[in-house]
């Protein structure tokens, strides 16, 4: 059996790994959820990476339809043959469309299906992807076929938490809740993705960003991608250490701001403490 | 065992299944964690938690079940009282140290210094943990500065200080504890009636389809509205006095359900609904809005939720007159109850501790008149409110 230990572009924590292995092994589906921007959307990248298998990707919309990821029947263009009196109309095969997840059951070999942010559909999705996701096999009426999954693919469900999702759903899955990293962690997230990062400029701006999560009233805390854009960011602009490093209440807003804080009012929260730093001081 | 510990977790109300116990049992049989206590936590976790609220609720009980069970040889978990016992003999003199013995010794002074850990609250934050604070911690009595003293990250050797379970990360994910904006969008979303109104816009696709058949194939387009949120919400919230301290959690309760709503409608009022309430409190003074007004502008299909401690004197419910802040014709409960008889689907919430309930008289007094319909302000209470409002 193959595993998935994590790879020279992504960390998973222990706890991860044992999620990812028990889903691949028990082939049940691995729901994902944690704040945003750690990582889970990549997760199934860096499976299918891994275990060198296909990825397909669902990306879920509020108007996304379970069905739509089975097959579609495109009633319009077959209308529009019949009224051009086409060949094709005859068959009603010729217009039914397969969605992503056929496409998954059809493959050569087992891939990796992500289907990202469930919770944006409708309540009632989940529900009616059950059986599908349970046996790995739906009806087509309009054919009369069944189509079943030739090898049953690694499906990652990823969920922003914007809906509950029902429990006859939730029985079927793994779970994982991805955390927000901590320092450790987050120094080896970093290590991987820029190696050549020297010590000093690692740890101010760890302690930075660590800074920042803690302050309270923020809206949206900063989280590992905005950092790694923001380490990114520095190195561009050639930012030095001792810039970081200096405590001076002034400059209290770190430089190149924007890419942490995505937001006027804790922009406008950090001013407002700079100030009073400020005048405490003076 | 692995059925007591299923038993368990049932009881601490984890909701976990049949079905799920038996995934675990699959897992287990394919080896896929073996011999490693924390692997199996990993495991089990993954398997037998769906929802991350439930995760501290099952650490408890994992740590209760397996109490004892350590992966052998993993001289670490040996480390952080060695450790503690060096620094304590660097900082602590003579005397002090046979304090400690008098005590019960270290083995006692460290299954205490376990026992504050998991009792002690928000030591999970940003990863680092702090024990006590003077004046709570066994070290502080010793003059040692307690703040020195950390199990956390940042020395990686220590980190297993704490087992995974015990370490309780997932602490403030339970949903009895406090809220923020997110949380609280989520749970009102429960509230959510999606309905098709207004111009028709959206194109039909089944209509249009079912009407081209029915024409004999040509064409015939059918256009829909489209579909919006139509709970109308009013929202009182009780301001001032002894809502001080729950400023904050109202301001959040209250920015998500502007976000969540169109229709929403916001009153500020202060301990009880009298004659009028206001909509700005800067100029309440001036700018009242009579209640008898609002009733009529407002239709029974409007929901009312009231946010309020319903911590006052019982004279302010019962008596005309005994407003603090003006004199009232008419009792607090009548105003209440004409609110309440116009907006059937009304609930309180009350940022109070539900276990302090009972300690104050107009609480009862209100629960009373509400029938009931009094929830905590908690993710919890929200929910059941929520539900409550839908029925």
């Amino acid at each position: 059996m193959q595993r998935f230990d994590g790879t020279d572009t992504y960390v998973a924590t222990p706890d991860l790994q044992v999620a990812v292995n028990a889903a691949i092994a028990l082939e049940r589906p691995l729901l994902v959820k944690g704040e945003p921007g750690t990582g889970k959307t990549i997760l199934a990248h860096e499976i299918s990476r891994c275990l060198q298998k296909p990825l397909l990707t669902w990306h879920i919309k509020s108007t996304s339809k379970a069905q739509q990821g089975l097959y579609e029947y495109d009633a319009v263009s077959r209308l529009r043959d019949g009224q051009l009196g086409d060949e094709r109309v005859y068959d009603i095969a010729n217009y039914i469309v397969p969605g992503k997840l056929w496409e998954a059951f059809e493959a050569a070999e087992a891939p990796v299906l992500l289907i990202d942010e469930i919770d944006k559909a409708d309540i009632e999705f989940p529900n009616d992807l059950l059986l599908e996701l349970d046996r790995m096999e739906f009806y087509v009426y309009e054919t009369r076929r069944t189509i079943s999954a030739r090898h049953r693919p690694i499906v990652v469900i990823t969920s922003n938490n914007e809906k509950e999702l029902p429990d006859a759903f939730l029985r079927r899955c793994f779970f994982h809740y991805i955390r927000f990293p901590d320092r450790e962690t987050m120094q080896r997230i970093i290590d991987v993705h820029f190696p050549e990062l020297k010590h000093e400029l690692l740890h101010e701006s760890l302690t930075i960003f660590y800074d920042i999560r803690e302050v309270p009233g923020l809206k949206k805390k900063p989280s590992t991608s905005e950092l790694l854009d923001w380490i990114k960011l520095l190195l561009v602009e050639d930012i030095s250490p001792d810039v970081l490093r200096t405590r001076d209440p002034a400059k209290l807003i770190p430089p190149l701001h924007g890419a942490l804080l995505k937001n006027e009012q804790d922009v406008h929260l950090f001013e407002r403490l700079a100030f009073l730093h400020r005048r405490e001081r003076g | 065992m692995f059925f007591s510990f299923f038993a368990e977790l049932r009881e601490a109300k984890v909701p976990v299944s049949l079905r799920e116990y038996l995934t675990l049992m699959e897992a287990m049989q394919r080896r896929i964690a073996a011999f490693d206590i924390e692997e199996f936590y990993f495991l089990a976790r993954a398997s037998l938690v769906k929802d991350e609220r439930y995760i501290d609720r099952f650490d408890r009980v994992f740590g209760h079940c397996f109490k004892g069970i350590e992966t052998l040889a993993d001289p670490k978990a040996e480390l952080p009282e060695a450790w503690l016992k060096k620094l304590a003999e660097r900082f602590l003199t003579e005397e002090e140290k046979q304090l400690i013995e008098a005590l019960g010794g270290w083995e006692k002074l460290m299954e205490s210094l376990r026992q504050r850990m998991t009792e002690q609250k928000a030591r999970h934050q940003g990863g680092s943990k702090w024990i006590g604070t003077a004046g709570t911690s066994p070290f502080g009595a010793y003059g040692y500065n307690p703040e020195g003293i950390r199990i956390g990250q940042e020395e990686g050797r220590n980190r297993s200080a704490v087992k995974v379970w015990d370490r309780r990360e997932f602490r403030n994910l339970d949903d009895t504890v406090e809220l923020g904006t997110r949380n609280i969008k989520l749970a009102l979303r429960r509230l959510r009636q999606f309905a098709r109104e207004g111009a028709a816009e959206e194109l039909d696709l089944d209509g249009t389809i079912k009407s081209t058949a029915h024409n004999a194939g040509w064409l015939d387009l059918k256009l829909v509205p489209e579909r919006h949120n139509t709970v109308k919400l009013l929202l009182f919230v009780d301001v001032g006095g002894s809502m001080e301290d729950h400023v904050r959690v109202c301001e959040e309760l209250f920015s998500a359900a502007r976000s969540e709503f169109k229709h929403l409608v916001h009153f500020y009022f202060h301990n009880c609904i009298y004659e009028s309430v206001w909509r700005d409190s800067r100029r309440r003074q001036t700018e009242q809005t009579p209640v008898m007004e609002l009733i009529r502008t407002y239709d029974a299909s409007w929901r009312a939720v009231l946010v309020g401690d319903a911590s006052m004197s019982p004279y302010e419910i019962e008596k005309e007159g005994g407003s603090v802040e003006r004199w009232n014709d008419e009792p607090g409960e009548t105003w209440l109850r004409r609110l309440l008889d116009t907006y059937p689907k009304a609930v309180w919430l009350n940022p109070v501790p539900q276990k302090y309930w009972t300690g104050t008289a107009s609480i009862g007094m209100i629960r009373q008149i509400i029938e009931d319909r009094m929830f905590p302000l908690t993710l919890d209470g929200l929910d059941r409110a929520m539900r409550r409002l839908t029925r």
